[in-house]
């Protein structure tokens, strides 16, 4: 195999933290999605937990309408705070080492009785923010990154693969123009 | 609903487990990273998405040729269509405009939540009030909708 050192340094600039994090992390996601639908045969997206979690405290028809849903949907959401949280005490502190896993420099890392954990530089405002339209965004476009993204695509559904195109599209044009206003992190 | 088998729930924990370590280990948890590859500036994050998708899609396509039925719910085997209308346009752009402002979607923020990121409180509690105003706004369109439809 001849391999070009000129393309070689082109790939990896584009992947400065390689792919094998992304791609393990990946398999991991769409492993949890099977378990839950080998056995439910629910293919479960994370957005519509916001809803069904209101649906708690509103009587809006709009979220009363996932009171049947609620309850799992709230041990999903328990589940997913749970098993990051053993990335971090293991992965992410470094009991448990593995070459497929590239710990990166964002952000700021801090120990908790012997774990480390993660926190973010991004700007709360951001966060607020751009967490409201996410809010109004998912819930009125049908889906996220899980239900479109994961088992959308995952169902080769036309609507999600458009869902995907277009949350993708707008979404680095805002970065990109976020970015060129300065604002950083 | 009340009937579910015993196991409903613990399996559905289970798979939140798997999909939030996954979540965290792929550092799509981390909102940063989600910035830079929007920026162009780090392609990885594509893998955690499709690569997720490839595998579900895998599942979808053979259980329902496998089996007629899920064992905990007795439910078919179905993949995951919804019709499409422009609202799948109008939030699709309003999600994209939040994902590029904030860097976090929905399971990625619980999930960063785990990983020890207690900032990103302001992005879940964003996404609250997001879905709460959409939620009201749309509650009362339909029932100002359906009171015309009612009377016919």
């Amino acid at each position: 195999m001849v391999a070009d050192p000129v393309l070689l340094q082109a790939v990896a600039d584009l992947f400065p933290n390689g792919i094998s994090r992304y791609a393990v992390g990946g398999l991991l996601v769409g492993l949890g999605t099977v378990v839950i639908y080998v056995g439910t045969g629910i293919p479960a997206g994370a957005s519509t937990f916001l809803e069904s979690t209101l649906s708690y405290v509103s009587d809006q028809s709009r979220f009363q309408r996932y009171v049947g849903s609620r309850d799992w949907r709230l041990v999903f959401t328990a589940g997913i705070v749970l098993g990051a949280l053993a990335f971090a005490a293991t992965v992410q502190s470094g009991v448990v080492t593995t070459s497929l896993y590239e710990p990166g420099t964002t952000g700021q890392l801090y120990e908790v009785a012997g774990v480390t954990l993660w926190t973010t530089d991004v700007q709360p405002w951001r966060l607020f923010f751009g967490g409201i339209l996410v809010g109004i965004g998912t819930r009125i476009g049908k889906g996220c990154t899980s239900g479109h993204g994961v088992c959308g695509v995952g169902s080769a559904s036309k609507t999600s693969l458009v869902g995907v195109a277009t949350f993708l599209t707008v979404a680095i044009g805002t970065a990109q123009v976020v970015a060129a206003l300065g604002v950083s992190p | 609903m009340g009937d579910r088998h015993p196991l409903f729930k613990p399996l559905v924990f289970v798979g939140g487990l798997i999909f939030g370590f996954g979540l965290g280990f792929s550092h799509m948890a981390r909102p940063e990273v989600v910035v830079n590859f929007l920026l162009f500036e780090d392609l990885g994050l594509p893998f955690v998405m499709f690569g997720a998708a490839i595998v579900s899609g895998i599942a979808f396509a053979l259980l329902p040729r496998i089996r007629d039925a899920a064992p905990l719910t007795g439910d078919p085997y179905e993949r995951r269509l919804k019709p499409f209308d422009r609202n799948v346009l109008i939030g699709g752009a309003v999600f994209g405009v939040g994902w590029g402002l904030s860097g976090i979607c929905p399971g990625a923020a619980y999930a960063s939540l785990g990983v020890g990121n207690v900032t990103i409180l302001w992005a879940l509690g964003g996404m609250f009030v997001g879905a709460y105003a959409q939620g009201y706004w749309r509650s009362r369109s339909e029932a100002r909708d359906a009171a015309p439809a009612g009377a016919d």
